[in-house]
């Protein structure tokens, strides 16, 4: 195992250096610039903002001035919208909201969407099973963008009782909001994920053979069923961790929580490439740690896996 | 040994022998069990209804989905409430145009995207999970791998530079779809097969010389269709929405045509105005088709899983 | 419960403060209405703003944070008039080319330190300066300032920019050609002087709170990126005393819609309203809903360069569709916020601008629409060759629906058929930039309040005219409009040929539509730049 995830260490590298590549790029290929704005600027002016972030060099110096500045001094660029912070800055500042309320979302989801989908294969065709899919698929079916608004409209305007938006130093108060938007889509998910697999191994032989047996119910069920059932789960686990701490541009949007999913969207259309790079490389690199976290996940479920 | 491996394969052919009769069986005895499934069923019907409307809802349709209602346009929460009388159905939206025909419309555009989405999604993202999970070592490295940059490039600027290069179009949509679409599918396929690959019927496969082909087309695929379809229904409303993010580009849907992401989100805005209608009515055909695709997705589920009998 | 606890604390805490200073603070001085317990402001804005570097700021929400943190030279007034800021007057040479800045001498920054001329050259020569590369050094160029175009080309040192202190309370600065409306200039965010001790200390990390050092009624305490910027009154400010807002908070909320209902929710003081919401909201809240025109206009561009349609080189084309469009319609049933149809590109609440009598403003709009029966079929269109082409805009809610209601008007009167396509921002810039583009919408808004500010797109060789309309008599009247004292007569020209010519279709001049906490008075609904400073305002108690 140690020698497995060795090598997946290893070939993470090229992988993100592939990854700076191909975004860097994407971007640049992409129209309109940084600078692009209603009123184009002289060009004398734009030549002086192109020189001081060097933006005049030829597009393989400026890659490689990048990815040596990230190696030699962990600088990944100024901000060339928001002119007094680097991009060190704004994902220190960013990412650890989205990563409170990301993974609290995560906790909510994968407990509640966990229980309902295990009760609900447990008593399959029950009203317990209805009321289940029920829930989870409400949830689903409630885009977040009606969710938001909503919900603000709901408990700040008219019963008063939570505000409406920012931080404020992730209070607990500032939080419920955010984590109910963001987490019910997620729960759906894995309700019925989870839901389907716990089912699937329900009805295998070996749980068969078990039950037979006259084990206990309750033994067979989360000794022996829910670890092969969390498989799929997993899979899907991976990814979604990732994009719920690397935050929501809606929860961000509608919630002025500050955390870097609006960062990252913003950067994008402000063609802020520096910002846009950071957050891909985070992001990047982030899928790739729970991808490999998943696989080692995947060998204690099931000890026959092998890589 | 000898006698070891003779077994082993004895055994084997049986097995082989069984799918096959089972092969022939199973899709009969699927759809018995598809159509005995009460929720599965009802939701079919009403998936259908959606569908006819969709198609033929027009007919009886009085505006166009693009005509301003001149007489109403400015004072929409007043005039444009529901109404047989004048023709609006289900209302108007913000600029007097008739919501039930925009409806049918964005029903048509948004049940075509979460379909081809998800289609695309379990073929694509069905066979290259099973192929990487199941071939394993350094090709499942590497295809993990490229699935791990595609989903972290910023995916706008895909979007914009297909916009640019290729300019608008419903199958540019399509192929922005598509291209993400797949991802997570492949992700959970290929960890369904590292395991369905230890399994017995799988080894007695391989050992009885099957090429790995045929054996992830006949003995994985199979197995992993049960997860495949719930997860491509829950795909469904995901295509549907990142539809909205595409147009919001360029790339997709363009006025005065709409969809239901464009339809919800509009109604959503609008929602403490007086104008509920123009939230309710889309968002009601996107539930019952999404609750539709759900329980046929688990009525599917059920009916698939091999080990079901 | 622990709102209602925390309520009561503040209400308890406020009435022990009223009876200790309900002399001294509780009564406005000039007018005698009785004060709000808490002088707090709190403003939505839209986005997140650049930067509060003077030399640097480029966007509005800056500006706005900028001119509250910083002081220049003057002020505006409620009606957007030159009161004093730093600079108590100035003096003008005979040749119109040098101007003397008289500062006050009481002038401290936040850190106790004088204002002195100095720090005007200094903050002048950053604006210029390619090593500090600002966004806005063009504007320093567009002030006429003497060598403002050698230095940022880099053909010159920055301490070669017309601008010089003759001592810490007499500044001069040289230009290169007279300008009639240079002192207005100075209430730009760019003309703001520099703390050069705290740059040099801090580098670019400067105007964090904490480092930031500020001129202005209010420094920074606090500021946390895509939420909020608290400033709170500067005790060094000069005019400290007369001061009557404690706290300004601005809170970034993007939605428009849940900005309101957080407005509704008490949270904040101001906010925009959504578009086709103000007449309700007007029903509704009639003390909080207020309206008035900006300095901006609102228009599509016909793309009459060689990469434009061949159509839109006949002049009876463009002009039916300006004809055709119902501009009330626009105005008071799509947007909703009493915008004014625009027939002419510059708005009327332009300063000394007269609106000249274009003809076909003053027709009855089923007179346009016959009028633009009769020119599209001159042209060659009918219904059996009906006129296609593309029109594009930039992705929005507001442009939607009039490029919609546009569309429509055509199709429904002349039976045009246009595709609508809609482009993110920036790729929409870049577009329209490069001439990829039949009709785009597009609007400006003046960077001064004079009307070459707009009439200046119509120039050949202007940098903004996407449209690349050429027309030699147009770049003659608006050279000689620079240096006349009397430019209406080129102004009336100028906009009589665009209405012959119809380079590009006026839709309407901008208002702003706010709601605004019925507490807060003293807001400039007057001044058409909305230059506003938190220092005039106040909140009267309920």
């Amino acid at each position: 195992m140690l020698s497995y995830i060795l090598r997946r260490v290893a070939i993470a590298i090229p992988t993100l250096l592939l990854l700076i590549i191909i975004s860097f790029l994407l971007m640049h290929a992409a129209p309109g610039g940084p600078f692009t704005s209603e009123r184009p600027l002289p060009p004398a002016v734009l030549a002086n903002i192109e020189a001081k972030y060097g933006l005049d060099e030829p597009i393989y110096v400026q890659i490689i001035n990048y990815i040596g500045g990230i190696i030699t001094s962990f600088d990944f660029g100024p901000s060339f919208k928001y002119k007094d912070r680097s991009v060190n800055d704004i994902i220190s500042t960013g990412f650890p909201v989205t990563l409170t309320y990301g993974f609290l979302s995560f906790a909510v989801a994968v407990i509640v969407g966990g229980a309902l989908g295990i009760a609900a294969a447990l008593k399959q065709n029950s009203w317990l099973d209805y009321f289940a899919v029920g829930i989870s698929v409400g949830a689903q079916v409630l885009p977040n963008f009606v969710m938001a608004p909503l919900l603000v409209l709901v408990f700040t305007l008219w019963l008063g009782w939570l505000p409406g938006g920012g931080w404020n130093g992730g209070q607990w108060n500032h939080l419920i909001l955010p984590v109910i938007a963001l987490s019910t889509s997620y729960m759906a998910s894995i309700a019925r994920l989870t839901r389907s697999s716990m089912l699937e191994v329900l009805h295998t032989n070996f749980i068969r053979t078990a039950m037979a047996k006259g084990l206990p119910y309750r033994v067979i069920v989360f000794k022996h069923a829910l670890k092969p059932a969390l498989l799929p789960v997993m899979s899907y686990l991976g990814p979604a961790f990732v994009s719920m701490i690397t935050g929501s541009v809606i929860i961000d949007m509608y919630f002025s929580t500050g955390g870097i999913g609006q960062s990252y969207v913003n950067s994008a259309l402000n063609r802020d490439y520096a910002v846009m790079m950071g957050i891909t490389i985070l992001i990047g690199g982030l899928t790739i740690l729970f991808n490999l976290i998943v696989d080692i996940l995947y060998a204690w479920v099931d000890p026959k896996i092998r890589y | 040994m000898m006698v070891d491996v003779q077994k082993m394969e004895q055994f084997a052919e049986n097995l082989a022998a069984q799918e096959e009769v089972k092969g022939r069986s199973l899709l009969a005895d699927a759809r018995r069990r598809f159509f005995h499934n009460k929720a599965a069923v009802v939701s079919l019907i009403v998936l259908s209804l959606v569908v006819v409307f969709s198609v033929f809802g027009r007919t009886i349709a009085v505006w166009s989905n693009e005509e301003i209602d001149w007489g109403i346009l400015g004072q929409i929460a007043e005039l444009g409430a529901p109404n047989i009388e004048n023709g609006h159905f289900f209302g108007a939206d913000q600029l007097g145009r008739d919501l039930y025909s925009r409806v049918i419309q964005g029903t048509q555009v948004s049940l075509m995207v979460g379909v081809v989405g998800a289609l695309i999604a379990v073929i694509v993202g069905t066979l290259y999970g099973a192929i990487a999970g199941y071939t394993g070592g350094k090709v499942d490295n590497v295809m993990m791998r490229f699935v791990d940059i595609i989903q972290s490039i910023p995916y706008m600027f895909v979007l914009i530079l297909l916009l640019v290069v290729f300019g608008r179009s419903l199958f540019m949509l399509f192929v922005g779809i598509g291209l993400i679409s797949w991802l997570d599918m492949s992700r959970i396929a290929r960890g369904q097969t590292l395991s369905l690959k230890n399994k017995e019927f799988v080894e007695a496969a391989i050992a009885t010389g099957v090429k790995p082909l045929t054996i992830i087309l006949r003995h994985i695929v199979p197995n992993l269709l049960g997860v495949v379809v719930v997860y491509a229904t829950l795909l469904v409303p995901q295509m549907i929405l990142t539809e909205s993010f595409i147009s919001f580009l360029g790339l997709g849907v363009q006025e005065p045509n709409t969809s239901w992401g464009a339809l919800i989100n509009e109604g959503a805005g609008n929602m403490q105005y007086g104008t509920l209608w123009q939230l309710v009515f889309p968002m009601f055909f996107f539930i019952i088709t999404l609750f539709s695709f759900f329980f046929i997705g688990d009525g599917l589920r059920d009916a698939l899983d091999p080990k079901e009998r | 419960m622990k709102f209602s606890k925390s309520y009561l604390l503040a209400s308890v805490v406020g009435t022990a403060l009223l009876s200790t200073s309900a002399f001294a603070a509780g009564v406005h001085p000039e007018t005698g209405e009785k004060l709000a317990d808490d002088q707090t402001f709190t403003y939505r804005v839209l986005d997140e703003h650049s930067s509060v570097d003077p030399a640097i700021v480029e966007d509005v929400s800056g500006s706005e944070l900028v001119r509250n943190l910083f002081e220049g030279l003057y002020n505006q007034d409620n009606l957007g008039n030159l009161v004093p800021g730093v600079a108590l007057s100035h003096a003008v040479s005979d040749d119109n080319l040098t101007y003397t800045f008289k500062l006050r001498n009481d002038a401290k920054w936040s850190d106790g330190k004088p204002v002195t001329a100095g720090d005007f050259v200094y903050g002048w020569q950053r604006a210029a300066d390619p090593a500090n590369a600002s966004p806005y050094a063009w504007y320093m160029e567009l002030m006429s300032l003497e060598n403002a175009k050698e230095v940022i080309a880099g053909d010159m040192e920055a301490s070669a920019l017309g601008v010089k202190a003759l001592d810490d309370h007499t500044l001069e600065v040289k230009l290169t050609q007279p300008l009639p409306y240079f002192a207005l200039m100075t209430t730009h965010a760019t003309t703001f002087p520099s703390p050069k001790w705290a740059i040099e200390a801090h580098g670019t990390e400067w105007t964090k709170p904490g480092n930031i050092v500020s001129n202005g009624a209010y420094q920074m305490v606090k500021h946390v990126p895509q939420e909020t910027v608290s400033m709170e009154r500067n005790t060094n400010y000069w005019d400290n005393e007369s001061t009557i807002i404690d706290k300004v908070e601005a809170l970034v909320i993007n939605d428009e819609n849940v900005a309101l209902t957080r407005y509704l929710a008490g949270e904040t003081d101001r906010t925009e309203t959504p578009a086709g919401q103000f007449p309700r909201l007007l029903k509704e809240y009639p003390d909080q809903a207020v309206v008035f025109p900006r300095l901006c206009s609102y228009y599509y561009t016909f793309n009459q360069s060689a990469s434009g349609p061949e159509k839109f080189q006949d002049a009876r084309v463009r002009k039916a569709l300006a004809y055709a469009i119902d501009r009330r319609v626009i105005t008071d049933a799509v947007i909703q916020g009493g915008q004014f149809p625009a027939y002419t590109f510059t708005p009327a609440v332009t300063a000394g601008f007269e609106v000249p009598k274009v003809d076909y403003a003053g027709w009855s709009q089923p007179e346009r629409d016959a009028k633009a029966k009769e020119l599209l079929e001159a042209a060659g269109y009918t219904k059996d060759n009906p006129l296609e082409f593309d029109m594009v805009y930039n992705t929005s809610e507001a442009h939607k629906k009039v490029a919609i209601a546009m569309t429509q008007m055509w199709k429904q009167k002349l039976g045009v058929e246009v595709t609508l396509n809609n482009m993110e921002w920036k790729t929409f810039l870049n577009e329209r930039r490069n001439g990829n583009f039949e009709l785009a919408r597009g609007a400006w808004c003046g960077d001064y309040n004079e009307a070459s500010t707009f009439l200046d797109l119509m120039d050949t060789n202007s940098g903004y005219n996407d449209g690349k309309f050429t027309n030699a008599e147009v770049d003659k009247l608006l050279a000689d409009a620079k240096s006349s004292a009397q430019p209406q007569g080129n102004y009336t020209r100028i906009e009589e040929i665009m209405a012959a010519e119809m380079p590009v279709i006026p839709i309407y001049h901008y208002t702003n539509t706010y709601m605004m906490n019925a507490q807060l008075k003293n807001w400039p609904i007057k001044n058409a730049e909305q230059n506003w400073y938190a220092k005039n305002l106040y909140k009267v108690a309920k």
